[in-house]
């Protein structure tokens, strides 16, 4: 342990403390933009390259980072000088002057970092004048906006994509004033090797990186009137929704969620739970039969999109491994266009499907070719958590005041086991909830497999089934994704099922979902909060959903059947590693 | 050449060459045979001293004179302002302004007739007659050569001639005679301090790097030479490659590392043909690769090309350019001796510092310590530049004045102007002024006047050099070159050249001064690394001494040099206008008004400050200011 002197307090800490870490300590705030510490999925931006915390360190010719300067013993820093208020205000006053001043009409208008730097500092006007940067924005995606106008350069979403994704998207490109981070080429989003997971925009302090908005073509399908429009929200969604009204993080609002999208106008309201439940049948009884016929494993689970284009990219010679399954979403709009529309009397062509993800890639999946048949997509729109709350406010609508609603029926009912699939850990457990049954015709008493919950980056755990050890991964985060992926090819991993999520903590930490502004225990009470409300079922294995049930009878036959596969898989293409 | 197989056998082999530097070195006419060294650095090689070679060989086979003469390529000699350079040994002629047509007047002259060519020698303007050796030239006078040492004596191509010079023979006593601790022990007390710019110490450096566990160590040599109008390092490895070679492996043995790079500007081809010709001579005679001089100990060299970005200087930059990443810095700590290269321990050197290495392990730290100021030891190199009558390189024995460096070995000021200020430490440094040219030149004396060392580019400006426009070009030039990483550097910098850009087209105010100066301050002082940290100095080293001339321009908008054209006016005196109406007719924008033999009027809202009539007006009637 070594002594720090920070404004003439003494604070002990152990060697490799920052300025930073020991000064909140003693409660000194020093502020920051670019740091970011995520320490829990492994992700610490320590570019030290906006300047925002530099201070004063005796026998220091130059400023400080706070937050990349290691304390040394009997280190003395002064955070509160003249000297060093000036220059951090000076820095703040820089960013500002090479920034769009569009801010109340910014997508991040009231969550832009940079915005509630300034308030802090109390600037009123902008010192310093001069030519702007300018960059074209990229478009080109269906997920994700880049606007290089409101890069600050924190280079948040480059440690993101790079070290804890591993997907190489996004570089620092460019010299002085031009500097910038782009993609390798300069080539549009669409055509690199992104994920479209979206967690750079998650962390990206401004609003240089967004989601595509979708919201108006939302209220366009919504206010024409040969328009059928049903909704679907994502387990993820209910947990995150109420951030965005100011609830408690992991508030469960299902019902409000519901009668706010009644409100809103949407013709159906329904759950991609339900279809959570119809991914579990198709998926463990693909495992099953992989199981029972030599079939090739690991199998690996296919319901996250950036997933998928992330092994596309990088593991295109694996591409027989992970699960034919379509993701939950998807397969709930091939079934609303068919069985659904059947049922409703509604032509295929008349209805939209809307639905309402913790994704930005979900956007990105929802435009695959090969997700639709008969010339119809199976999801029309897709709109984030986010998007969510802003159709809420926009419609007027007093979400916290709402009375519960119910989900509409038939593809309204869910089970415990498809709520999980929002926390990392929760699509494995709910299809083992139904394969073991399935393999042992024996009842599970415990559904809750412990072992694979929790922020961990990879876990696993052994379930023995008749006998037989079945050894289960999961892990989130692309680059555990990529460590587990490539120990697999190498022949040093051997299990039998693996679930695989882009982002960290699952969909829960979606691109999608409202900001966490660093804090990472928003993640843990998501978490805690989906759990709840598996708790909360009374039915919490899927293939017991009596509406799944009523489907196979009705519609689908057999599970893993011929007309499933018609309508609930999919196929997977090569793409070019970068 | 066989390989080197111990101490001994280089000695051996030392001495077996060493005749062939009789000639260069015995400076005396008692013997028939001349060897003709031509300057084979990038400059004169630029004005075809290649075709000169071949055509003085030619014409010394045409004489038949291959028996007593023989012409050869060496590195710079520095005496660039006059190049090409031909050196005639022993008797130590210095021809100056070589063309290929002139080598058979050359062997036909001097060769054949024993006449010097009176033609090509080199006027000395202090004494007004041509000089006929090199040792009577002002230009050398003064000069110190030990990094230079073997450039304009040896052939860079062949490793005979290093060895010829007690090349690698250091590093023989090193591997064979000194430990780890006692290299760096000379080094340490040589007070041999980094010629990149830093000045810190190179001994503790080493130190430093020796004293961290580490299975892989490794040595870089920076040869990412990057500053306007330097050329020290290019000239070093054109010059004398195995020099550097030698003293990186020395570096590898004493804090451990068996691996060593060279990080160099892929613009500079000449230096890497060099160098990597070197390096094969060295590997193919065991001084380099495995097991050298059969001691165990192993130390190979790599080449890594910088694509010409002046921040990959910086040594963080330079490490993560070499991993493959993009060449920013990052914070320090950690400094690279505690985790550089692939985040291993790692040295890195300047080439000229690594150049100084030898000649400190032959001769002793008491030698090195015997030249220098209190606090710098040794010796500088600097690329003298601008106007100045002897532009070149020279190396001088730190605690020189400028004014030694300006006036007698530079020869002064160009066209007889005035001196104003000389900048030094390139766009990091500041300028320093007439009154400041006795102080003496070191690491502080140049830091506690507001410039800096930097790698030694020294820069001359006269009254005719604005010196707003001289601030802006520096920063011009670092706005440019920023890795854009950090806010201050990126942005604060371009702002910086924003108001001075403001400044000289006259829309500038005395408040845009102190915005300036505050900016500037605050930029050194949080920016991320050297170069951000020292960007503004040029802008404030010229504040604190050419005040006036910023003044000028702000509150009278007027440029005292005439520089900057928005701040400039023509006038036409009544006086002198003879009414020639030749002013009117080159006015390309017929702004001129005036009858033949009247006086001239020019409208000063139409005129664009071509100077179009100032040049054509035959009676000088035409003044700009």
């Amino acid at each position: 342990m070594i002594n720090v002197n920070i404004n003439g307090k003494i604070v002990e800490v152990p060697e490799g403390t920052t300025i930073l870490e020991a000064a909140k300590l003693v409660n000194v705030k020093i502020p920051t933009l670019c740091h970011l510490d995520l320490h829990d999925i492994k992700m610490v931006n320590k570019a030290a390259s906006c300047r925002v915390c530099v201070v004063e360190v005796e026998g220091r010719k130059t400023l400080a980072p706070a937050c990349a300067t290691p304390v040394f013993d009997g280190m003395v820093v002064k955070t509160d000088t003249k000297k060093a208020v000036k220059a951090r205000r000076t820095v703040v006053e820089l960013l500002l002057s090479d920034h769009p001043k569009d801010c109340l009409v910014c997508e991040k208008n009231l969550e832009c970092e940079l915005q509630a730097l300034a308030a802090e500092m109390g600037l009123r006007h902008v010192k310093y004048e001069g030519e702007l940067s300018e960059f074209p924005k990229d478009d080109s995606s269906f997920s994700i906006v880049r606007d290089m106008t409101k890069c600050i350069m924190c280079r948040r979403c480059e440690t993101m994509c790079n070290e804890v994704q591993t997907v190489h998207a996004l570089s620092g490109l460019g010299r002085g004033f031009d500097t910038v981070v782009g993609t390798a080429f300069n080539l549009p989003m669409y055509e690199t090797t992104c994920t479209f997971c979206g967690q750079c925009l998650a962390v990206c302090p401004t609003a240089a990186l967004a989601e595509v908005n979708n919201v108006p073509k939302v209220w366009d399908a919504i206010n024409d009137e040969k328009k059928y429009v049903v909704v679907q929200t994502a387990p993820a969604v209910r947990v995150a929704l109420g951030e965005e009204f100011g609830m408690e993080p992991g508030t469960v609002v299902t019902g409000k969620m519901v009668a706010a999208l009644k409100g809103i106008g949407f013709d159906k309201v329904f759950d991609t739970d339900f279809a959570a439940d119809l991914t579990i049948m198709e998926e463990a009884s693909e495992f099953v039969h992989r199981l029972k016929h030599g079939g090739k494993l690991p199998i690996l689970t296919s319901c996250c999109p950036g997933w998928v284009k992330f092994f596309e990219h990088q593991f295109n010679d694996m591409l027989d491994i992970p699960s034919s399954c379509k993701s939950p979403h998807e397969m709930f709009g091939s079934v609303a266009k068919t069985y659904l529309a059947d049922k409703l009397g509604v032509k295929p062509e008349n209805m939209v499907v809307v639905s309402v993800m913790p994704c930005v890639a979900k956007k990105y999946e929802a435009a695959r070719p090969e997700l639709g048949h008969g010339g119809t997509k199976d999801v029309d729109i897709v709109i984030t958590t986010r998007e969510l709350a802003r159709m809420i406010n926009e419609a007027g609508i007093g979400f916290n005041h709402l009375e519960e609603e119910e989900f509409d029926n038939p593809l309204g009912e869910s089970t415990g086991a498809s709520v999980i699939f929002g926390a990392t850990g929760g699509v494995i457990e709910a299809a083992l909830r139904t394969a073991y049954e399935w393999l042992t015709e024996e009842t599970l008493e415990n559904v809750e497999f412990e072992a694979l919950r929790g922020i961990e980056g990879t876990k696993e755990a052994t379930i023995n089934i008749n006998g037989e050890d079945i050894h289960i991964a999961v892990t989130h985060g692309l680059g555990n994704a990529r460590n587990l992926l490539e120990r697999i090819r190498r022949g040093e991993a051997h299990y039998h099922a693996i679930e695989i999520m882009a982002c960290p903590g699952g969909c829960i930490g979606g691109g999608g979902q409202p900001y966490h502004h660093g804090d990472l225990e928003i993640l843990e009470k998501r978490i805690a909060g989906i759990y709840s409300e598996d708790r909360a079922k009374t039915i919490r294995k899927s293939h017991e959903n009596p509406m799944i049930k009523k489907i196979y009878e009705e519609y689908l036959g057999e599970p893993y059947g011929e007309k499933a596969h018609e309508l609930l898989h999919t196929y997977y293409v090569p793409r070019i590693k970068m | 050449m066989d390989r080197i197989e111990n101490l001994d056998c280089l000695l051996n082999k030392q001495k077996e060459l060493e005749h062939t530097m009789d000639i260069r070195k015995a400076n005396h006419d008692n013997t028939e045979y001349r060897e003709l060294l031509i300057c084979g650095g990038t400059g004169c090689v630029s004005s075809q001293s290649l075709k000169l070679l071949e055509n003085l060989n030619e014409e010394i086979r045409n004489h038949g004179l291959e028996n007593s003469a023989r012409a050869s390529i060496t590195g710079c000699f520095g005496f660039c302002e006059k190049g090409p350079i031909v050196k005639v040994f022993p008797e130590d002629v210095f021809y100056v302004g070589v063309k290929p047509e002139d080598a058979s007047n050359i062997v036909s002259t001097h060769l054949v007739q024993g006449r010097r060519v009176e033609r090509l020698l080199y006027e000395e303007p202090t004494l007004k007659k041509k000089v006929h050796t090199q040792h009577e030239m002002e230009f050398y006078k003064k000069q110190e050569r030990i990094a230079l040492r073997n450039c304009g004596l040896i052939n860079p191509e062949l490793i005979e001639e290093y060895i010829a010079n007690r090349g690698y023979e250091a590093l023989g006593r090193c591997l064979l005679e000194m430990s780890p601790k006692d290299v760096i022990h000379i080094i340490k007390t040589a007070g041999l301090r980094g010629r990149g710019g830093g000045g810190f110490p190179t001994g503790l450096k080493w130190e430093y790097a020796s004293k961290q566990n580490s299975d892989v160590k490794y040595v870089v040599c920076n040869a990412d030479e990057g500053d306007p109008g330097a050329f020290m390092d290019r000239s070093i490895l054109e010059g004398d490659p195995h020099s550097v070679i030698e003293a990186m492996v020395i570096n590898g043995y004493a804090i451990g590392a068996n691996k060593g790079y060279v990080y160099i500007r892929a613009e500079y081809p000449l230096a890497i043909k060099r160098l990597k010709n070197a390096l094969k001579q060295a590997r193919q005679v065991g001084l380099l690769g495995k097991d050298i001089m059969n001691t165990g100990f192993s130390f190979d060299i790599e080449i890594k090309y910088g694509a010409g970005a002046f921040v990959c200087g910086e040594e963080t930059a330079l490490i993560h350019s070499i991993e493959g990443g993009r060449g920013e810095p990052t914070t320090k700590p950690p400094f690279p001796a505690e985790s550089g290269l692939w985040g291993k321990p790692t040295s890195v050197n300047n080439v000229e510092t690594f150049s100084n290495v030898p000649a400190i392990i032959i001769n002793g730290a008491s030698w090195y310590n015997k030249f220098g100021s209190h606090t710098s030891k040794g010796t500088k190199v600097f690329a003298l530049a601008g106007k100045i009558n002897n532009v070149g390189l020279v190396e001088v024995p730190m605690g020189i004045t400028l004014r030694e460096i300006i006036y007698d070995i530079g020869g002064g000021i160009k066209d007889g102007k005035q001196l104003k200020a000389v900048q030094t430490g390139g766009p990091s440094g500041g300028c320093i002024t007439a009154d400041q040219l006795d102080v003496e030149i070191d690491y502080e004396s140049l830091y506690s006047i507001g410039s800096m060392m930097g790698s030694g580019g020294m820069i001359v400006i006269d009254e005719d050099n604005c010196i707003v426009d001289i601030a802006k070009f520096y920063l011009e030039f670092t706005v440019e070159e920023s890795c854009g990483k950090c806010t201050p550097c990126r942005v604060g910098n371009k702002r910086l050249y924003e108001m001075l850009t403001k400044i000289t087209e006259g829309k500038g105010t005395e408040e845009d001064l102190e915005a300036m100066r505050n900016l500037a301050e605050t930029i050194k002082l949080t920016s991320l690394c050297g170069l951000g940290q020292t960007a503004p100095n040029p802008v404030l080293s010229t504040m604190k001494y050419f005040y006036d001339e910023y003044l000028a321009h702000v509150r009278d908008k007027k440029c005292p040099a005439g520089v900057c054209q928005a701040l400039l006016q023509y006038h036409i005196s009544e006086d002198k206008c003879i009414g020639c109406t030749k002013c009117a007719r080159v006015c390309p924008v017929s702004c001129i008004s005036g009858k033949v033999k009247e006086v001239h009027v020019i409208d000063q809202e139409l005129c664009i400050k071509c100077g179009a009539c100032f040049e054509a007006c035959p009676v000088n009637a035409i003044s700009k200011g």
